[in-house]
């Protein structure tokens, strides 16, 4: 087997509350409580809830191995572990329990331009960044010329870069990590940066040099976007606990459904709203029709209530549904006018959305009611983001009739990113030889 | 080919005998950067540059002859006080500045060690270097003295024994390495001890010939009752050999000078297995 990095159930414990910098003073005071039976004087109110041991493992268990030239996102939300895993394959701290092997140099960019220093020139700093990734310095000049034109500086290479701007920065900061001679290249979500032509440029780099130089990448991100497009691979981990790892639909699928309900019944009274909400007219219940779950097959029909009141005298009062994928994209909106509404009235408002042109996946139903004021300017009534997520399944009968047509797109899997969320109908009224 | 490529392995901390020496000098380079770092950095816009790393001791020494030398009449006989009181800062700048900045390697640089590997020796072996180019400057205007109270027969004697300069300054360099790593190991957790560094220094300073003339010293002067536990101080047979070569005043006792060294390779091999022990998890509670 032809491994590059291995994880073999690695653990990283950490304590709770606050160890580091206390002072001495008060450790021997901690100590002297606890032979004494007291409580200890210095541990905070807060971590005592936690636990008597005040121990956590910020990885527990995670086993994984990445062959060469492969391309690994690892995502999952705020909190799960990405960081430090990161930073234990990068030897920033070392692991509790287990074992990383790496089989190859390894260029970590935790952040950009660590060792950067203000003072110093974009040449020096060039060396100087090159030598703290582990670049010897006749490494370093091979490649200085390729390193200078990626980072785009040109005649700004021989100035300070206290005096750059953040983005030139950046730019050249990336650039050495990215012309690294490693087997290994390591990101925690630093191509967040740059503008759209440099991040582009990015992407397109690292692409190449995983596939074509082969390189090993593991990437860590919150923007599905540049995960789908970079990686080939997705390890998603939750509460620092692998959850999943296989293809990148899946795993971007399986992060994206952490934490989404299946709720058919709302009751929306005591849901916090956003500040912007003037709550002139509020949402009560919100329900599904007919339904025992939220999974629909792509011909139905999404039958939902809204439940609503007003508490105010409101004019030209709107409802709008907006129909979002789990990436938050919007696929499709719609609204209704109720016109003008007296106060103190409660509506219950039946709708019949189609999903007849969307694609199958997860997607979220989110409701806004406004009115315009007496300056044209709308004003927000009543907002819920996630008031309904539904599942779109596809509808097996449906593709088998495509078969026979010209349409070979369903066939294959489609790519979300590629074709958007909906497909539109189109007939083809004419297709003749010439 | 895949059998060649290097495996690394990352454990939980173990051994106390996880020396990354060979490492070390994989990142020489690295070293030699970090050097360059701070000499440009520190002396970067500032209109007097290293001219600065020379006006410190000189500043001090001047203090030093009229405190000491006038006032308290410690000075040795013979020499002129001023290249009896630079000849010791010299000497102390070195190792004091060594040991404040070694001592500071964690905390001074978390920004970098949280980001990214690299042997952490690399830092306080870097600084050391670093600091050896301030000693070079202030080395020199102390030959500019020697030289013109030798060429004014003023009482200072040069002799064979300046040869042993880089061995003893190489002394300094691992003893205060070793002290300083120590130190730095401790207060990732302890901030405490950062505090008392400045001030644990200064006791140190006073402990070693360098305000004063042993040898006219009742209590310290070879023969008396401390001389042997004042000698035990690893600097002070440094100090008193370069005092010897260059300006051939004071004597050398060679039995305590060999104490010295063992003192310094005890603290220096204790400092890195220490340091090595702690940087693997530093991170966590620095």
């Amino acid at each position: 087997m032809n491994t590059m990095i291995e994880i073999n159930d690695v653990y990283k414990q950490y304590r709770l509350g606050a160890i580091g910098g206390t002072t001495l003073r008060a450790e021997i005071q901690s100590k002297v409580a606890k032979l004494r039976g007291l409580e200890d004087p210095n541990s905070k109110l807060d971590a005592k809830q936690v636990g008597a041991n005040k121990r956590f493992y910020a990885i527990d268990g995670v086993s994984f191995h990445v062959s060469p030239g492969e391309a690994v996102g690892i995502i999952g939300h705020n909190g799960a572990g990405k960081s430090t895993l990161l930073k234990l394959i990068s030897r920033v701290t070392a692991p509790t329990k287990g074992e990383i092997r790496l089989h190859g140099r390894v260029a970590s960019m935790l952040e950009v331009g660590t060792g950067f220093h203000p003072e110093l020139t974009g040449r020096e700093n060039v060396y100087l960044n090159g030598a703290i990734l582990g670049m010897s310095k006749s490494e370093i000049s091979k490649k200085f010329d390729e390193i200078v034109e990626f980072a785009e500086m040109g005649q700004f290479i021989d100035t300070p870069v206290k005096r750059y701007s953040s983005g030139m920065f950046v730019k050249l900061a990336f650039s050495v990590a990215a012309h690294l001679d490693s087997e290994i290249m390591i990101m925690d979500e630093v191509l967040a940066v740059g503008d759209a032509k440099f991040q582009k440029k990015c992407l397109d780099k690292m692409d190449d040099e995983a596939n074509s130089a082969g390189r090993t990448i593991l990437y860590v991100s919150h923007n599905m976007n540049t995960i789908q497009r970079l990686c080939s691979r997705v390890i998603v981990l939750e509460k620092g606990k692998l959850v999943y790892d296989g293809d990148t639909p899946g795993g971007v699928g399986k992060y994206l459904s952490v934490n989404r309900s299946d709720a058919i019944n709302r009751d929306l009274r005591g849901i916090e709203r956003h500040r912007m909400c003037k709550m002139r007219v509020k949402m009560l219940d919100a329900w599904l029709i007919d339904k025992q779950n939220n999974i629909y097959l792509q011909d139905d029909e999404v039958r939902f209530a809204v439940h609503w009141k007003t508490n105010a005298d409101v004019r030209d009062l709107t409802m709008n549904v907006f129909v979002r994928h789990v990436s938050a994209a919007t696929v499709g909106f719609s609204s209704v006018a109720f016109g003008t509404v007296p106060k103190n009235e409660e509506f219950q408002t039946q709708c019949v959305l189609s999903l007849k042109d969307i694609i199958p996946g997860s997607y979220t139903i989110c409701i806004q009611f406004h009115e315009i004021d007496a300056s044209g300017n709308a004003l927000f009534d009543d907002s819920i983001d996630q008031l309904f997520e539904i599942e779109v399944m596809e509808n097996r009968e449906k593709i088998i009739s495509y078969q026979g047509n010209i349409d070979n797109t369903m066939k294959m899997n489609w790519n979300y990113n590629e074709y958007g969320s909906v497909r539109l109908l189109m007939d083809v009224v004419e297709n003749r030889k010439v | 080919m895949d059998e060649k490529r290097p495996v690394t392995v990352i454990r939980p901390k173990s051994g106390w005998f996880d020396l990354p020496i060979k490492e070390l000098f994989r990142y020489k380079d690295l070293i030699l950067l970090f050097v360059k770092r701070d000499f440009v950095s520190l002396y970067k816009q500032t209109i007097l540059g290293p001219a600065w790393a020379v006006i410190q001791p000189f500043l001090t020494t001047i203090v030093f002859s009229l405190v000491f030398g006038r006032i308290a009449g410690l000075a040795a006989e013979g020499v002129p006080t001023f290249i009896f009181y630079l000849s010791g800062n010299v000497v102390w700048h070195y190792f004091s500045n060594c040991l404040t900045q070694t001592s500071n390697t964690f905390i001074a640089n978390s920004n970098i060690l949280g980001k990214v590997y690299f042997p952490r020796l690399v830092m306080p072996v870097s600084t050391v270097i670093s600091k050896l180019i301030d000693f070079a400057i202030q080395f020199s205007f102390m030959l500019i003295f020697v030289v013109y109270y030798w060429a004014t027969n003023a009482g200072v004697h040069p002799n064979w024994f300046v040869l042993m300069t880089p061995v003893l300054l190489l002394q300094l360099a691992m003893l205060s390495l070793g002290c300083g790593v120590i130190i730095s190991a401790a207060t990732t957790k302890y901030r405490d001890l950062r505090m008392l560094v400045t001030f644990g220094v200064q006791l140190w300073m006073y402990g070693t010939p360098i305000a004063y003339d042993m040898f006219s010293m009742g209590v310290f002067a070879p023969g008396s009752k401390y001389y042997g536990l004042y000698m035990c101080n690893p600097v002070t047979p440094i100090v008193n050999i370069f005092r010897y070569g260059w300006l051939g005043i004071g004597q050398i006792d060679w039995f305590y000078y060999g104490v010295g060294w063992m003192v310094t390779l005890v603290i220096l091999f204790l400092g890195v297995v220490l340091f090595s022990r702690v940087e693997k998890t530093f991170m966590d509670t620095v």
